[in-house]
C-alpha cells in the first residue's frame, strides 16, 4: 500500500512536470495547430 | 465498508450509461457544427479530451490525445511529446481505465452496439489478442510517426490514417454530408477506413468492446496505470460469499476477486452491481467511495 502511494505521488509529480515542460517548449501550440485544422489523414482523404 | 458506501458505488455503476452520454456530449459540445460541415477552431483544442474522440469531428470540444501525440512526434520541431505523455500519466494515475468505462465516446458507441439483440460471443478464448493493442501503440502511434518522415522531417499520424475508425464515424461522415468539397475529395483511403469501421461495428454487435480489448492504443496506455490508479475497485474478502457472480458477469473477462487492478478492467461496475453481499465497491485514494 505504501509503495502504491509513493508510485502515485511520483507519477503525479512527473505528469505535472512533463505537461508544464511540454507546454513551455511549444508542444501545446503544435497540438492546437493540428486540432483546429481538418485532419486529412483522420477523415480518410490522405 | 458501510452500507452508504456500497450504495453509492452501485448507484454510480447503475448510472454508467447516463454518465457515458454526458461525457460524450461534453466531449462534442459544438453540435451546431455538425450541420455546418466545419470544425470548431477555438483555443480549447489545446487541451486533450480523456477518451478517443477525433479532433476533426465538427462538434469536438478538444484534441484527441492519440492524434495529438502523433502530431507532436511527427512534427519537424519535436521528436517526443512531454505534453501529451504527461497528460497520459496524470489521467492514467487518477482514473486508470475508468476513462474507458465511463468517459470514452467510442467505448459508449460499442456498448450501444452490443445492446442490439442477437447472438453474442465470449472473448474469453481470445485473450492473446489483448496484446495487439500494445503492438499498435508502439508501432503505429510512436515508432512510425517518429521514424518515417518526409523531406521536411514530418511523419504521418499512422494510427489515425490507417486504423482509427473514429475519424470516419465522427469526422468524414458528418463533414462530407455538410460539405460538398470534402465529399468530392474522399477516395480509396476513405473506403478502406469505412471497411474498418464496418468491421468494428459488426464485431461490436457480436463481441463486447472488441476495439477496446484488441486495438485501442489509448486503452493500452491507461491499462498500464490500472495497478496504481487513485480510483480503483476494492473487494472485501471478509464479506465475499464465493458465489463467483462477479467473474461470470464481467464482459472484460476479469476475475475481480483475484485481480481487482487487472489491466483489462474498465471499472464498469458490472461486478459491483452483481455482488449479492455488497463486497465490491469503488475507492479513491485508498478511501471508501463517498
Amino acid at each position: 500500500m505504501k509503495c502504491r502511494k509513493i508510485a502515485q505521488f511520483v507519477l503525479l509529480l512527473m505528469g505535472v512536470t512533463m505537461v508544464s515542460y511540454g507546454a513551455i517548449r511549444g508542444e501545446a501550440a503544435t497540438v492546437l495547430g493540428k486540432a483546429i485544422k481538418l485532419c486529412l489523414e483522420c477523415v480518410g482523404i490522405g | 465498508m458501510d452500507k452508504k458506501t456500497s450504495m453509492l458505488s452501485k448507484k454510480t455503476a447503475r448510472l454508467r450509461g447516463w454518465i457515458q452520454a454526458a461525457a460524450t456530449l461534453l466531449t462534442n459540445i459544438h453540435i451546431p457544427n455538425l450541420f455546418k460541415g466545419k470544425i470548431y477552431q477555438g483555443k480549447a483544442k489545446t487541451v486533450c479530451v480523456p477518451g478517443l474522440n477525433c479532433y476533426s469531428c465538427p462538434a469536438a470540444t478538444g484534441a484527441c490525445p492519440i492524434g495529438a501525440f502523433q502530431a507532436v512526434v511527427g512534427s519537424s520541431k519535436f521528436k517526443f511529446s512531454y505534453y501529451i505523455t504527461g497528460f497520459f500519466i496524470l489521467l492514467g494515475v487518477t482514473f486508470g481505465r475508468f476513462i474507458c468505462g465511463f468517459l470514452c465516446p467510442f467505448g459508449w458507441f460499442q456498448d450501444l452496439l452490443h445492446k442490439i439483440p442477437g447472438k453474442k460471443f465470449s472473448t474469453a478464448g481470445l485473450k492473446p489478442l489483448r496484446y495487439l493493442k500494445y503492438v499498435i501503440l508502439i508501432v503505429f502511434v510512436i515508432l512510425l510517426p517518429m521514424l518515417v518522415t518526409n523531406s521536411v522531417g514530418m511523419g504521418d499520424p499512422f494510427f489515425c490514417k490507417y486504423i482509427c475508425p473514429q475519424g470516419v464515424l465522427e469526422g468524414a461522415i458528418p463533414l462530407s454530408l455538410g460539405n460538398a468539397a470534402i465529399r468530392s475529395a474522399l477516395g480509396k483511403l476513405f473506403s478502406f477506413k469505412c471497411l474498418i469501421l464496418i468491421a468494428v461495428v459488426v464485431l461490436s454487435i457480436l463481441f463486447y468492446r472488441p476495439f477496446c480489448k484488441w486495438i485501442c492504443p489509448l486503452g493500452a496506455i491507461y491499462s498500464l496505470f490500472n495497478k496504481v490508479s487513485l480510483l480503483s475497485i476494492k473487494v472485501e474478502n471478509s464479506k465475499c460469499v464465493g458465489c463467483n457472480k462477479c467473474a461470470k458477469v464481467c464482459k472484460m473477462d476479469v476475475d475481480v476477486r483475484k485481480t481487482p487492478d487487472h489491466s483489462e478492467c474498465i471499472r464498469c461496475g458490472a461486478c459491483i452491481k452483481a455482488c449479492p453481499a455488497n463486497a465490491i465497491h469503488y475507492q479513491f485514494m485508498g478511501k471508501k467511495y463517498k
